[in-house]
Formats: C-alpha cells, structure tokens, sequence
C-alpha cells in the first residue's frame, strides 16, 4: 500500500528511444491504420516526421523499473486499477527521438470506494523532454488500489 | 495532417464515431505486446478466476487508444495537445464499442486556435466505459 511519504519522492531519469516498429506495432494495437504511422515519405512531407499515437507514452510505463517509478513498491497487482490517464503535448514527438522521462509522485489519497472497499489513488506525473532539451509531453496517470479485488 | 478549420467548427461538433464490433481476446493480446501492459487480467484466465473475476477485460489504455483514433482521425495526427480519460465500466470480450465525443469550447492557448471537447466510450448497452476530454489545435 503506497502511502503519502512518497509524495513529491522523483525517480531516475529514463531514457526512451522513440523506434518506429514500436510505433506501427501499436498503431496495428489500437486500430489505427493512418498511413502517417506507416509511410516515412508521407509523414515527413505532412509532419516533418513519423508521429506518435495519442497514448505511445503509455508504453514507458511498462518497462521502467522500480527505481524510474516512485511509489508503486507495495501494491498488489490483484487489487489494482488505472482509474485515469491525461497526456498533455507541447512540442511533436517524432520517431527517431531520444527522450528523457521523469516521473514524480503527485499525490497519494485514500477514498472510500464503491464495489472495492477503501482505495488508495497514487497519482503520478512524468515529464518527457526531448534531445534537444525541449518539454514535449506530461502524461498524469491515477492508480487505483482497492481494498479488495473488485468483482465484476 | 490538415488541420481542422477553427472558423468552421461549432459548439457542439460530434466527432465521427468508431465503432469496434466486438472486441476479443486476442486484441487485448496485440495491445499487450504493443504496449508492454502484461497485466494478467487482460490475457490470463487462471489469474482473473482466482481473482474472482469471470474473465479477462480489456486494458483500460486499449480502449483509450481507440478512443484517441476517433480524435486524430477527426482533428488530424499531430493537433492533439491534452488528451484525458477517465476509466468506468470494463470492456469485455465480445463488447461493441462506439468512441465519439463533441466540440464544448473554442479557444485561442499558447497562440493557437483550438477547441475543447468531452469524449465517450460506449459498450452496446449504452454503459460508459470511458469519459474523457481533449483539445486540439485547429487552422
């Protein structure tokens, strides 16, 4: 159970290597067929290069280990739920990019919950900054620990 | 991608809708390796029935990701600038979802036009699985 001594605790910078199999790979996932994802040509006259799905960032998620993500030591996989995710953009992420994520913890609250019992929401934050040093991208994501494992 | 004409957009816009008739398991598959989510509960019966869940669901960001190609289709790859979801009720395999959402505000932000929106996800008895938000840059 996370707790809120890890608000405000930052992980290790991790770097993220923006490489275009990924990217087509999760395009096909999600359903999309836009040939921005799949033509370089096409892409790099439209947009300067080949863009990124609304929600690639998610993917860093799953491969940073402990020490890039603060404050999910100690949750139970069973009872957890992702009760919320917000991507905000400043800048194009292109194929080809090295960014650099941070992630904090925002927040950690208790709640009353409905179908699972008391829950835990760890809220964090990770900044993404490009090669050139440039903010692109926030992405706040919510956690949510139930009490209990939440039936259907 | 062409941006979406700030002057000819109103208040109330719906975004074209994308129906997904009938996700499956192996969908939630694809979305696991492509995202790197292996989360047992999208792809391992053994492990939801212990949990005491009836069968695997979808990740959460799956549908969110059909949801965002609802948007970039609508606003152009490339436009969207905040993108949020809220997750409510799951999506089970088999489930028909219908992603659309509508124009709420048009705004000028960090010296473009955008405009603001409310987003859904439907299943086919009409339950949200997701509420979101976005906004996006226009011409």
């Amino acid at each position: 159970m996370a707790d809120r001594s890890a608000v405000g605790k930052t992980g290790k910078p991790f770097k993220m290597h923006v490489d275009w199999s990924k990217v087509r790979e999760f395009a096909r996932a999600i359903k999309d067929p836009n040939p921005l994802y799949f033509d370089p040509e096409l892409a790099k006259k439209e947009l300067g290069g080949i863009p990124v799905p609304v929600t690639f960032l998610q993917t860093s998620a799953f491969w940073t280990d402990e020490t890039s993500s603060p404050g999910f030591g100690g949750f139970d996989l069973r009872r957890i739920l992702h009760g919320e995710q917000e991507f905000e953009f400043f800048k194009p992420i292109f194929v080809g990019d090295t960014l650099t994520g941070v992630s904090k913890v925002a927040d950690v609250l208790e709640k009353e919950g409905g179908r699972g019992g008391k829950m835990t929401l760890l809220i964090t934050e990770t900044e993404y900054t490009n090669q050139k040093g440039e903010k692109v991208a926030i992405a706040r994501s919510t956690l949510i620990e139930t009490g209990q494992a939440v039936k259907a | 991608m062409a941006k979406l004409k700030f002057d000819s957009i109103k208040v109330g816009d719906e975004i074209p809708k994308f129906e997904v008739a009938g996700v499956m398991r192996p969908d939630f598959v694809r979305y696991a390796g492509a995202s790197g989510d292996f989360v047992p509960l999208h792809y391992d019966q053994t492990f939801v029935e212990m949990a005491g869940i009836p069968t695997v669901f979808a990740q959460g960001m799956f549908t969110a990701g059909l949801l965002s190609k609802a948007v970039t289709d609508y606003v152009g790859v490339g436009n969207v600038r905040r993108f949020q979801v809220r997750f409510a009720t799951r999506v089970w395999p088999g489930d028909v979802v219908t992603c659309t959402g509508k124009v709420t505000n048009k705004i000028e932000k960090d010296g473009e036009k955008q405009i603001e929106g409310d987003l859904i996800v439907l299943n086919q008895k009409g339950e949200p699985a997701i509420r979101g938000s976005f906004r996006a840059a226009c011409a």
